[in-house]
């Protein structure tokens, strides 16, 4: 994610060519923006550089841009050193984000860190020899309800994890299969672990019949606690 | 018109001051770091909170609009917490390195901590450290002081037209950097050593060489150009260490060019310190008697026609005038100031000067740039008209090779051919200047550096008469000079055209004219040099009097515009050096004709007999409009560039080791190659 310099050990491609469909694709963003807005459209490019590039964003291909959008150099590095999402530097043909974020770490995302680790044999940060895997943690993901939380590629969601489901979706991936994203313990969204509630089930459980008046506090902290409601 | 309080003070301003500004015109300062009043506002320091009544939160001045009746406290308790609070942030990540810091002394930062900030500091975890670039060699970079106001990058931009800067990453590794590590190309890079509130730019030369403190400050204008931009020597000892911009909203605002600010080393070395005469065909130091008596010598058995006179670029107005009166005396009329040989009438100042002005260049809305690359030649009017560019996106055609400018421009034609058409009002350009209403011409010194310059300069009148350049109250006709002498010279008739002839004259005097085609001046002509560094001339001289330099009298200049300015000493010339008239009023005596002035005063007298404008220092009157140049026919010839090296134009830059490290990294290297340099 470092931006300024560019001395590690990895070559930078000397040229870079957006694809026909990505250049059909780059028409129709810029299209999108007011005649002389069009640097507006340096980060949908950038974000299809990385992905045609396989996960990385080569300088040539911000050159590119640049010319594509006339605009400095200097501002597409900007934009690109800015967002962590984009890459820089090479990354494994899968790019695993861990989310590492607090309500992840209490749902257990360190334990799934350290499987991950010990399966691939490479730590946070780093991109196994094969060029298969890149491990990096993010910051909250956006989707705590179903921590902890991997994201690859910046597109699929793999949720609830632990340290036997995380091993399984690296085989899978390993074998060239796609595991089925979301959650990997059969929860539908964001339902409670538990199974589906309701406030119906709330009332039965606190024999609320329907038309009386319900507890204060009734149902407030979701089916799953005891219910803390008056009795009648 | 806005009325506001500050402080208890009432103040009416313009609609759209800023509070800061308000606060400036009633002498109230407010600190800042990010607010340049030469820049855009980004308000990303916060330094400049103030308290405005009925305001829920503290208001950063610099970018508040003043507001009908506001109450503003720049001294309240709030407004001083505040600052204090953003001071000790902006330290957390500063190294607090003043002692080993080129900035400290004159650090905004290291002032405004005492004046508003903490007496200690309650940070104890650690700082972060952040690389340096490499920004080439003029401009140091310790980035870990940088505070990130991004005056900088707002400088590359809006300035300097370098858009090569810019802010990196986010947050805690937020950092100023270049594309990929980059050098800064631009010849006005030095600015941003001036425009960084701390020490992470600086400048490169001057690293460690003196403490603010130790300086005597002397106010001052520059020669290595014909802008005249005012400049600051700062001195120590009987030594100039740096020069640094001064303001002058009319000619180079806050900025100088980086020839002006680093090409001061220059001054050091290569320097003529004593007389020397040829004893059996070589140069040996002598006493200025013994000077002074070979030249008696030589003139008393040379007929006054056959003797020349020749005045380099950076000669003073006191010595100009001095020589001519002296040539006069010995009966000659074989002088001349135009040592690029260029051709041009220098019978109507208005065929000479800058008439637009530099600061008129902001009401300009088409120029014709004809033979120049303004960007070496005078890179502050450069900066004015790429200013006008950004505010009013106006219409710029260039006629002559192709160059780098920080600007869009139309390329029209390489040559003469191109302006004909545009006289007979034909070309593509023909139909912009029709419609401008302020439209101007800026004629570059290397389009009359040949021999149809007259019919050129003629041709060059017709279009700006052709598209109503010149009315009352405006005058689009702009000759543009190179050398700081060369319009003071003309104004006081230091020309008589035909340089060839006088280079073969029997007696030829060259005052500090080293641009001339040595190799022309024939072999049995007795040459006598005065100036201040042993460059291409002083080698073929036959007695050399040592001068001074710049920054070492008190002497006039007239700029491009025809303003006169002065010059102050700072320094006293180097070993048995002498102020320039000085020699030539000893000499004179020697010679048998005596000049008539005594001290400086007296000189002056005498500049503004000859030419009345000498008289009035610092102003600019339009010059009346008549017909200049002679029609002709036109050469086929591309127009040529009069500076191939923006770094090396004039003998102190030649001698300055800084100017050299620049011609190698920028001029030669290639990276510079689209800035059009052909050096
Ligand atoms: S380098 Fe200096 S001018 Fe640039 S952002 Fe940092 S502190 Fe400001
Ligand atoms: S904390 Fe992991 S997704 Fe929000
Ligand atoms: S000076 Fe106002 S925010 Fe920086």
């Amino acid at each position: 994610m470092s931006g300024s310099a560019h001395k590690a050990n990895f070559v930078q491609p000397k040229e870079f060519k957006f694809s026909k469909e990505n250049l059909k694709k780059i028409d129709e963003i810029v299209a999108k923006y007011p005649k002389g807005r069009q640097q507006s459209a340096v980060m949908p490019l950038l974000d299809l550089a990385q992905r045609q590039n396989d996960n990385w964003i080569p300088e040539a291909a911000m050159e590119e841009i640049a010319r594509i959008l006339d605009m400095p150099r200097i501002k597409v590095f900007e934009v690109a050193t800015f967002y962590t999402m984009y890459n820089l530097e090479p990354r494994g043909k899968h790019h695993l984000q861990f989310c590492t974020t607090t309500p992840c770490w209490l749902r257990g995302s360190s334990e799934v860190v350290g499987a991950c680790e010990k399966h691939l044999g490479i730590k946070l940060g780093e991109t196994t020899p094969d060029g298969m895997f890149t491990m990096t943690d993010v910051e909250c993901l956006g989707a705590c309800v179903n921590a902890p939380v991997l994201q690859r590629n910046g597109d699929e969601f793999y949720e609830d994890l632990n340290t036997e489901n995380i091993v399984e979706i690296l085989d899978n991936l390993k074998a060239g299969k796609m595991p089925e994203h979301g959650s990997q313990t059969g929860r539908i969204h964001a339902m409670g672990e538990a199974g589906p509630t309701t406030l119906l089930d709330m009332a039965k459980k606190n024999n609320i019949t329907a038309g009386g008046d319900a507890p204060k506090d009734g149902g407030k902290d979701g089916g799953k606690a005891k219910s803390k409601g008056k009795k009648k | 018109m806005p009325k506001l309080t500050i402080d208890g003070m009432e103040v009416t301003v313009e609609p759209g001051t800023s509070i800061i500004q308000a606060a400036e015109q009633l002498g109230i300062e407010i600190p800042r770091f990010c607010y340049h009043d030469k820049l855009s506002v980004p308000a990303n320091c916060r330094m400049c909170l103030v308290e405005v009544e009925k305001s829920p939160k503290p208001v950063a001045s610099c970018a508040m609009p003043c507001g009908e009746d506001m109450k503003v406290h720049t001294q309240s308790p709030l407004a001083k917490k505040a600052r204090k609070g953003v001071i000790e942030m902006l330290l957390i990540n500063h190294p607090l390195d003043c002692p080993i810091c080129d900035q400290g002394g004159e650090c905004d930062l290291q002032d405004q901590t005492v004046a508003f900030g903490f007496d200690r500091s309650r940070y104890r975890e650690a700082k972060r450290a952040v690389k340096d670039k490499e920004l080439g060699p003029l401009v140091k970079t310790v980035m870990t002081r940088c505070i990130h106001c991004t005056r900088c990058v707002r400088f590359g931009e809006e300035i300097a037209g370098v858009e090569e800067m810019g802010v990196l990453n986010r947050g805690e590794h937020l950092e100023i950097g270049t594309y990929v590590s980059q050098m800064v190309t631009s010849e006005m890079s030095g600015n941003l050593v001036d425009i960084c509130p701390v020490g992470a730019l600086t400048s490169k030369p001057y690293a460690f060489t003196a403490r603010p403190w130790e300086l005597r400050k002397v106010e001052s204008v520059d020669v290595l150009d014909a802008v005249g931009s005012n400049i600051r020597i700062d001195v120590r000892g009987g030594e100039v260490l740096r020069i640094l911009p001064r303001l002058h909203e009319d000619v180079n605002e806050e900025w100088i060019s980086d020839k002006t600010r680093f090409a001061v080393d220059g001054l050091r070395s290569q320097r003529l310190d004593t007389p020397y005469a040829r004893v059996d065909g070589q140069l040996q130091p002598v006493e200025w008697g013994e000077a002074f008596a070979a030249i008696a010598e030589a003139v008393d058995k040379t007929d006054g026609k056959k003797i020349g006179a020749v005045v380099g670029d950076l000669a003073d107005c006191e010595s100009i005038v001095a020589l001519k009166d002296l040539m006069t005396a010995l009966g000659s009329k074989n002088i001349e100031c135009r040592q690029d040989g260029a051709e041009f009438d220098v019978s109507e100042p208005a065929g000479y000067l800058f008439n637009t002005t530099i600061s008129g260049i902001e009401q300009a809305d088409a120029i014709l740039l004809v033979g120049t690359n303004p960007r070496h030649e005078a890179a502050l009017i450069n900066a004015r008209i790429r200013k006008t560019w950004l505010a009013n996106r106006i219409k710029i055609g260039v006629i002559g090779p192709h160059v780098g400018l920080n600007y869009p421009v139309k390329y029209l034609g390489a040559g003469a051919e191109t302006l004909e058409e545009l006289a007979s009002g034909k070309g593509a350009f023909a139909d912009v200047l029709k419609n401008a209403k302020n439209p101007m011409i800026i004629l570059g010194a290397g389009a009359l550096r040949r021999a149809d310059g007259m019919a050129i300069h003629a041709l060059a009148r017709k279009v700006a008469e052709k598209y109503k350049m010149v009315r009352d109250d405006w005058n689009g006709f702009n000759l543009l000079h190179t050398a700081a002498s060369r319009v003071g010279a003309l104004m006081l008739g230091f020309t008589g055209g035909n340089l060839e002839g006088i280079l073969a004259a029997n007696v030829l005097y060259l005052l500090g004219a080293d641009e001339i085609p040595v190799e022309k001046i024939s072999k049995d002509t007795f040459v006598i040099y005065q100036g201040h560094h042993g460059d291409k001339a002083a080698a073929r001289a036959d007695v050399i009097l040592p001068g001074s330099a710049y920054t070492e009298k008190n002497a006039t200049y007239v700029n491009n515009e025809g303003r006169v300015q002065q010059a102050k000493q700072a320094v006293f010339p180097p070993g048995d050096a002498r102020e320039d008239w000085k020699i030539l009023r000893a000499l004179s005596e020697v010679v048998g004709h005596k000049l008539p002035y005594d001290d400086i005063a007296a000189v002056r007298a005498r500049l503004a007999s000859v030419n009345p404008a000498f008289g009035a220092i610092d102003t600019v009157k339009p010059a009346a409009w008549k017909e200049f140049g002679k029609e002709g026919k036109c050469d086929k010839a591309q127009f040529v560039l009069p500076v191939a090296n923006f770094y090396m134009t004039d003998p102190i830059s030649r001698a300055s080791k800084t100017m050299a490290e620049c011609t190698e990294a920028f001029a030669n290297s290639g990276q510079k190659t689209k800035t059009g340099t052909h050096g």
